[in-house]
This record gives C-alpha cells, structure tokens and sequence, in this order.
C-alpha cells in the first residue's frame, strides 16, 4: 500500500478536487482520508453513510473552584496562554486558550484547579463509492489537529491492510506547520498543488523546503496552469531546484467551481480531466516502479 | 480598530481583501497597520512590496538543562502533559552527571512548567527561534509579518507576539491563516471585527461555518465578504448567512482581470476600477460602526 499526500502550502490551490479525482482514477478499493480536519471538505465530494461519530478527546482544560479560590491571582500571573480572566470577582478559564498545561495547578496555593479532559473533535469513517473516507472535524479553535490527522491515518492505515487497498490517499492541509507535519509523516509521496501566482509559488518554496527536511519525496502539479503563460516556467524551476517532478498541468477552467457546487469532479470538465488522468498515471509511474533508491524514511511519531 | 480577515477555506481571497482594505485606508490619510498572521504561507508582502526597516528573530523559551546539578528526579517528566521532556537516569558511579533531560522542542509548549516543579533549580529556559518578525512600510501603510520557520510546528506564538506589536488607535488590518484552529484563535485575539471571505460553493460554505463557529467562541463579531461570487451558487451561502444574520458586506465578481493582476503580484485595485470602487465602499462599511453579527 502507498500513501500519497496532496499537500499546497497556499490554501485554495485545488487539493481537494484533485485528491478526489485521484480516488477516481485509483480505482476502488482506495482509502481516503481528509487530514484537513479544521476544514474539512473531501466528505462533500463523496456522498454517502457516515459510521456513528467518535469523541476525540486530547489534552485536558483547567477548572477553577470557586469556594476554594481566594483570588490570589497566582495562576493569573504565571499562565502563559492568557486563558485565565477576573470575570466579576471570579477567576474564569477561557477553554479556547488553555493548552492544560497544569501550571496553574502548580502555582495555586489553595488547591483549587482541577482537570477535565478536552473534547477536541470527532471523527468517523464514510463508505464512499471508491472505499472508505476518514475524516473529522476539530472543535472550533483546538489546538490539537497534529494529534487527530495522526489518529486518522492510524484508522486509514488499519482499513487499507484489512481491505488489501493498493493507494491510500490524503488531502492535506495549507500551510506548513503542525497538521502538515502529522499529515506528511512517513507518505511514499507528496504531491504539492501550485498556481501559477507569486503566492502559490512562495507558498509551494517553503512546502518542498519542509518535505526535504522530512526526506520525504515531493512531486508538483501546476493547476490553473493557463492563468499565467509564464507561470510554468517558475513553476518548473522551484520545482526543480528543490528535486521535485513536475507531474503535469492542469488548464484554469471557470466553470470548475460551478462543477464542483453541483457534486461533480474535475473528472466531467473536458481538458482539466485528461490533464488530471496525466498526473495520476505519473504518480503510479513513479510510486510502483521497482524501487531504484530505498528512500529513507521518518516515520517518527507526531 | 482592529479588523481580522479570516476564511475558514484557503484561497479564497483574504489577502486580496486584506492589503487592499489597509492599502486604502493609508491612502485616505489614515494611520493604518497590515499585519500578516499568516505566519505559514505569508504573501501579503507580495502585493505591498514593503521597504523592510526592522527585522528580527523571534524565539520561545525552551526548557534547557546545565550539566551536572539534575537529581534525575523524574519531576519535570511527571508534571508534562505534552510529553516533551524524557529523563535519562545517571550511572550509580558517575555521582558528578547523576542524570540528564532530554527536551523535544516540537513537542513542547513552553508553559514552563518543568522549570518551575524542578525542585534542585537545576531546570532553566534558553531562547529556540521558531521564526522571524519583520516590520517596514508600504508608502503610507505600516508593515508588519510573521514567518515561522519551515519545520517549526506552531504557529500561534509567533502570531500572539506579531499582534502585540501592532500599536494602539490605528486601523489595523489582520490577514489571519486559514482554516478555525488554534492558529486562527490567535489572529483573532483582541479583534473588533471579523471579515470572513468566503466563495459561493460547497466547501466556502461548510469552512465559513468553522470559522463562524470559532468567531462566536471567541465573541468577535463576523461578517462577510463574498468573493467570485458568481463563480458558483451563491443560494445555499445567502441562505445561511440569513439565517445566522450575518451580514455580507461585499460580493465581488470574477474578473480575469483581477485574476491576472493577482498572478503578477500587483494590487488589482490599481488596474481594476470597478474593483477600486467596491474596495472603497468595504472599507467604507469597515469604517462605520455599522450592524455586525452580534452573538
């Protein structure tokens, strides 16, 4: 089994649509998985039953007992995530700020702070038409998210072996921190989503800069490739400057928004879908010939 | 007056919505700060063009220990909920290195809690850069960025120290990341208003009601701008936004034009006049304290 990231650096780059066009192209059984869990939208592309939802819970949030406390507002002084406020005479916690970390406990000279543990998200498992999607959505403002895409792609990884599925395929999240982290960790390969803007592009140079450090093999797509003629060229060039094949590029076509608002892929726009069809048969090119090179791998815990 | 603009969804125009809001209002005469708390994938820079005056690297405090006075008592491991901090007992022959910690910063928060249970002091912290702030001016508009360093996974110290240095009674414009976690929180702390920019399809609005979600958690109230809004249906996202009584203070088109001007990395506004007018009437509707969503 591989597992291939669809990554971006810049948000809005096209992940989504185009992981859901890999699934296609894939073949069933593939199994999915949305690690873009604070917004989440691979489940809207892919009708179908949701498994009941699983609480994920992570971290803890203090709890401040008022018959206890005497206002010394120690806790206050020593908090370091602003998540404590004197709220009409009242230490309150503001849950979205604190990580439970427990140095309030420490400080408190009253004994007064107690431990809950922290509901960060849920999750479930769908049965799409082309095999199982993982996903989730965190709770609003968790901190998190790093924990639930590792969760995920546990889940992801136990299915694919129980189902004998060849490609496992995630959508990855923008950026370039946490989540991403978790998201890349131990994949076969990233597949950076770009545009040809300064952006995208700016964007795309720190993604492959973090891929490297990860020793993880990277390959670029360029969508909306015809936004800018000359886009391809820098395109190819940071690509290549940082070891990275250009799989293919993917025509701009206005009327892809209004195909995917009405439930339909890339795979229905004449042009975008054999230049799609391209860039998966260069993944499985790349992924399933006899391995020139043992890549070496992190497959350290997140 | 603080504005953060914010999307849940990635690419749908935030920086397009943002440097042009504090572009303009520089441009009205009026003391203005653009702050790029897009700390991951910064690009507000690629449109203002900013004359860097200032930069400097930002650090955490980084639980460190100086060799020889650690008991390896195990009570900085104990007390980490994060588990960041692993102690390595000492050799029973070697009483001058009786123990050592090893940290690992991409776990650690930096509450500091180990260095405050350590009951021989022997626990310090030491400065571990995690990115750079930079500060300068774009004509009359001041600048200001964060960039987290590749590698570096957490992005909401740095933005929590970007905001602090955006300086009271100025207009201040926030280009917030992505997404409606603990990231975002961090951009929108000790915001006066939020701008969501959304787009008229299925994943705009499932992410616009994240990041709804999260701007009622944190009580600042949101409203929105409607970006490519005829790229689409923009029905069941009107709909919504009824019901929730948020409301839209902008809906722009798609214009190839605009497009364009983005991938040259210019300000569209300059080459777009249509773009220019509605940009000012938004700032404008930003300016007036004007019905927001009040939760």
């Amino acid at each position: 089994m591989k597992q291939v990231v669809v990554a971006s650096g810049k948000g809005g780059t096209g992940k989504t649509s185009l992981t859901a066009a890999f699934a296609e192209l894939a073949g069933r059984p593939v199994v999915l998985v949305d690690a873009d869990v604070d917004a989440a939208n691979l489940a809207l592309l892919f009708p179908g039953p949701d498994e009941p939802a699983r609480e994920f819970e992570a971290g803890r949030l203090a709890r401040i007992d008022a018959a206890r406390c005497t206002l010394c507002k120690r806790c206050l002084e020593a908090c370091r995530f602003d998540a404590l406020r004197l709220v009409e005479r009242r230490l309150a916690v503001r849950e979205i700020a604190c990580e439970g970390c427990g140095v309030c406990a420490v400080v408190c000279p009253e004994d007064a702070v107690s431990f809950e543990p922290q509901r960060a998200g849920e999750w479930t498992v769908r049965e799409t038409r082309f095999g199982p999607l993982v996903h989730a959505e965190l709770a609003p403002g968790a901190g998190n998210s790093g924990k639930l895409v590792a969760r995920l792609r546990e889940t992801a990884r136990g299915l694919a072996e129980r189902l004998g599925a060849r490609w496992l395929l995630i959508d990855g999240p923008p950026g370039i921190g946490c989540p991403v982290h978790a998201s890349v960790t131990g994949a076969d390969l990233l597949v950076a989503v770009t545009e040809p803007t300064p952006s995208a592009l700016h964007d795309l140079g720190r993604l492959l800069e973090l891929a490297e450090r990860f020793r993880l093999p990277a390959a670029v797509v360029l969508n909306k490739a015809d936004l800018d003629p000359a886009g391809t060229a820098l395109v190819t060039a940071a690509a290549a400057a940082r070891g990275a094949e250009l799989l293919g590029r993917i025509p701009f076509d206005p009327a892809v928004p209004r195909h995917l608002a009405a439930g339909r892929g890339l795979l229905v726009v004449p042009g975008v879908r054999e230049a799609v069809t391209d860039c998966w048969d260069a993944v499985v090119r790349r992924l399933e010939a006899p391995a020139a090179r043992p890549e070496e791998r992190n497959d350290a815990a997140v | 007056m603080r504005l953060v603009v914010a999307s849940g969804k990635g690419g749908t125009g935030k920086t397009l919505v943002a440097t042009h809001l504090a572009g303009l209002a520089a441009g009205r005469g009026i003391e203005a700060v653009y702050a790029d708390a897009d700390v991951e994938a910064p690009n507000g820079h690629l449109f203002l063009a900013p004359a860097v005056e200032r930069e400097e690297r930002h650090a955490l405090p980084l639980p460190v220990l100086p060799a020889g006075r650690c008991a390896a008592c195990g009570a900085c491991q104990d007390f980490c909920p994060y588990h960041a901090i692993l102690v390595l007992p000492g050799a029973p022959d070697a009483p001058d290195a009786p123990g050592s910690v090893l940290v690992f910063p991409e776990l650690c928060h930096n509450c500091g809690g180990c260095v405050r249970v350590c009951p021989s002091a022997a626990l310090s912290e030491a400065p571990h850069e995690d990115g750079t702030l930079r500060e300068g001016r774009a004509g009359p508009l001041r600048f200001l960025e964060g960039r987290l360093d590749v590698g570096e996974p957490r992005a909401a110290p740095l933005i929590r120290d970007l905001l602090r240095r955006i300086p009271a009674d100025v207009f201040a414009v926030v280009d917030a990341p992505p997404g409606a976690s603990c990231a975002t929180t961090a951009a929108l702390s000790g915001a006066d208003r939020a701008l969501l920019v959304t787009e008229p399809t299925p994943f705009g609005l499932h992410d616009l009601r994240a990041a709804l979600r999260l701007c009622r958690a944190v009580e600042v109230p949101a409203a929105v701008v409607l970006n490519r809004a005829d790229l689409g249906d923009d029905r069941p996202l009107r709909a919504f936004l009824d019901a929730e009584r948020v409301p839209v203070l902008a809906a722009w088109r798609y214009d190839p034009d605009v497009a364009a001007a983005v991938a040259r990395g210019e300000l569209a506004a300059r080459r777009v006049p249509w773009l220019r007018e509605a940009a000012e009437r938004l700032l404008d509707a930003c300016l007036a304290p004007a019905e927001v969503d009040r939760p």
